[in-house]
């Protein structure tokens, strides 16, 4: 169930339920008289990028949203590492929270502390490590998520955009999480920034084993990252599999997206 | 998740090589207790790592061996592993990847040195704000100027908004608080000087407290509490979305298009709520005189005519302006002070108030001394 035990699955061959780490079952997800969800059904396997696409208002942050309990959906039933969350008391739930880490569009980085503290926020709050193990943890987070330590000092208001994703990455790892949710990592940095991102979410998750959920709309990082991508579109997953399979689906959504000038340029 | 008993042993094996083997779980959840054995034991770099007994590990463990090893110190030859694990040495090389070259500072206590520093610094931020808020000061007068010379310019739109927004909104509040320290006054006045038979002088109590100052100075804080704040959170909240450097790059010069109709505004609407203010403050004396004392309406005023020189109220409505100036002026340094983050925008809205109540009640007594030396 660690990260120890998880395989970089690779392989493309239908996997068990138990090396499931998330299922979504028949999800909806209404607004008002908009419907973002339709019965949405979605699996994520252990240790695999997935990578989930779609136009805006389809319901991508939405799903992530509900994935970690943030939004409360309107019917479905969400699995994450083969519980249910619906069903857990609250201390159970704290359980399955802890195993996962969540990385927001513009960091959400607590703006009052400094980003070394930022990273010790959740361990602080849930283990007994001694305060000076903790800021050495949180150091080594910060340099696994390739910031330099002198930003461990900075407010985030004194960071770049792109070490401002850093930092949020280095504290959605503080508490060394088997699943990691990453809402638009790359949106908003230079394409070099967003390269150096996306080989880094590559070799974290080669390196500890990591199951990433990545919503983007990068096509870039489609191809550089995601072992496997979901398209969302009409309130379900329209297609979902490695990206060459996804690319010849022939739906016109998917067609348009991946066959436009800068679709191409990504996949070629 | 079972926490499986985190241990470790180390011992020499029998040609004298140094064995450090591990069992148990080395996550974050358990490292805490095998750190402080671990930092005080010494391994030799070249020692074994036995991990048959090792079950999970992740990079808060893995970062604990690296460090045993000598990471920090530098040294960076591969780890002798004995067993096998099926994610070690993965995880190993990754967290060895971004190991800290050195431990970061110990924690210290702050002391006597860091006090001065502090205190040193807070004297040194006082002077500048200061100096800032006269040269603020300085540019909005030479946007008036040009404005003077140069009327049509002038926002009367923005004016007038300000004015019912800052003045009279601010109205019915002002009126109540004046008329209830109104009421206070003649109230304390009644008892004491009763003692001296000499309660008809209630009247100049009330009439001259209210005129002299705490018409003009209760309105004056009131609003630094409602206007100046309001003025530092929207001027701050359109330069954190940079709406100020939108209006920079397309030629509206914010002094002239924001600064400017909230001073103007201010200044014609602070005296006109002091005369508010004091009119109801000498109400409420009038009222508590009634009902304590039994002094009649008409025999409070025609004392209040004969006894309370009119002096008292030129006195008291000319600091009205010089507040406005305070309040408009600090309210709008604040908010163009403020920068991108939020943070900033609601330490300024603090400071902005502070700062604005704090001058007030200085320049009260500055023109307190000044009357005195005057002698009105």
């Amino acid at each position: 169930m660690s990260l120890a035990e998880a395989p970089p699955a690779r392989e493309a061959n239908a996997p068990a339920d138990g090396d499931l780490a998330v299922r979504v079952r028949g999800l909806i997800n209404r607004f008002g008289r908009k419907t973002v969800h339709e019965g949405l059904d979605l699996d994520m396997r252990k240790g695999e990028i997935l990578g989930v696409i779609g136009g805006s208002g389809t319901g991508k942050s939405v799903l992530l949203r509900s994935i970690v309990g943030l939004h409360t959906p309107n019917a479905g039933e969400i699995e994450v590492f083969g519980q249910t969350l619906g069903n857990l008391s609250r201390a159970e739930r704290l359980k399955v929270e802890r195993r996962w880490g969540v990385m927001f569009q513009d960091g959400a980085l607590f703006s009052t502390l400094t980003v070394r503290e930022n990273v010790m926020a959740p361990m602080v709050e849930h283990t007994k490590i001694p305060p000076q193990l903790m800021r050495e943890l949180a150091d080594l987070k910060i340099r696994l998520a390739g910031l330099e330590l002198d930003a461990a000092a900075k407010k985030p208001a004194d960071l770049s955009g792109g070490m401002r994703k850093r930092a949020a990455l280095a504290r959605a790892l503080a508490l060394d999480p088997e699943l990691v949710f990453l809402d638009e990592p790359t949106a908003g940095l230079d394409p070099i920034g967003a390269g150096k991102f996306d080989e880094l979410v590559r070799s974290l998750s080669n390196g500890l084993g990591l199951t990433v959920f990545l919503v983007t709309h990068d096509l870039d990082t489609l191809a550089a990252t995601c072992d496997r991508i979901a398209v969302l579109s009409d309130g379900k997953v329209l297609a979902i599999g490695p990206l060459d399979e996804v690319r010849r689906n022939p739906h016109p959504w998917i067609q348009e997206y991946f066959s436009g000038p800068r679709g191409r340029a990504a996949v070629r | 998740m079972a926490s499986n008993s985190t241990r470790f042993e180390v011992e020499a094996a029998a040609d004298g090589q140094q064995v450090l083997s591990i069992a148990g779980d080395w996550t974050v959840w358990t490292v805490a207790l095998v750190e402080e054995r671990l930092r005080n034991t010494k391994i030799s770099p070249d020692a074994i790592l036995d991990v048959s007994g090792l079950e999970r590990i992740d990079t808060s463990g893995a970062y604990l061996i690296d460090r045993a090893f000598g990471a920090l110190d530098g040294i960076d030859d591969p780890i002798a592993i004995r067993g096998q694990h099926p994610s070690l040495e993965r995880v190993l090389k990754r967290v060895r990847k971004a190991s800290p070259a050195a431990p970061p500072d110990p924690i210290r206590p702050p002391g006597l040195i860091a006090l001065l520093d502090r205190a040193g610094r807070g004297a040194v931020e006082a002077w500048l704000e200061l100096m800032g808020l006269l040269s603020f000061i300085g540019e909005t007068m030479a946007t008036l100027a040009r404005l003077a010379v140069n009327p049509r310019r002038i926002r009367w739109k923005s004016v007038v908004s300000v004015m019912e927004e800052a003045g009279l909104d601010a109205l019915p509040i002002v009126c109540f608080l004046s008329f209830f320290i109104g009421l206070v006054i003649a109230f304390i006045g009644a008892n004491l000087l009763a003692q001296f038979n000499a309660s008809v002088y209630t009247v100049e109590l009330v009439g001259i407290g209210m005129l002299r100052e705490f018409g003009a100075v209760l309105t004056a804080i009131l609003l630094a509490g409602r206007t100046d704040s309001a003025f530092t959170a929207q001027i701050g909240a359109m330069k954190m979305r940079q709406e100020i450097d939108a209006m920079r790059t397309i030629g509206l010069d914010p002094m002239e298009a924001l600064v400017a109709p909230r001073l103007i505004a201010l200044l014609i609407m602070t005296p006109l709520l002091t005369f508010a203010a004091t009119l109801s403050g000498i109400a409420g004396g009038m009222m508590a005189a009634w009902s304590a004392m039994n002094i009649s309406p008409t025999m409070f005023l025609s004392r209040f005519q004969e006894s309370v020189a009119p002096i008292n109220f030129w006195v008291g409505i000319i600091k009205a302006p010089v507040f406005a100036l305070v309040v408009a002026m600090v309210g709008c340094r604040q908010g163009m002070l403020v920068e991108e983050d939020v943070v900033s925008l609601g330490r300024r809205t603090t400071s902005s108030v502070v700062q604005a109540i704090f001058l007030v009640i200085a320049i009260d007594a500055m023109f307190a001394v000044l009357y005195y030396m005057l002698k009105v």
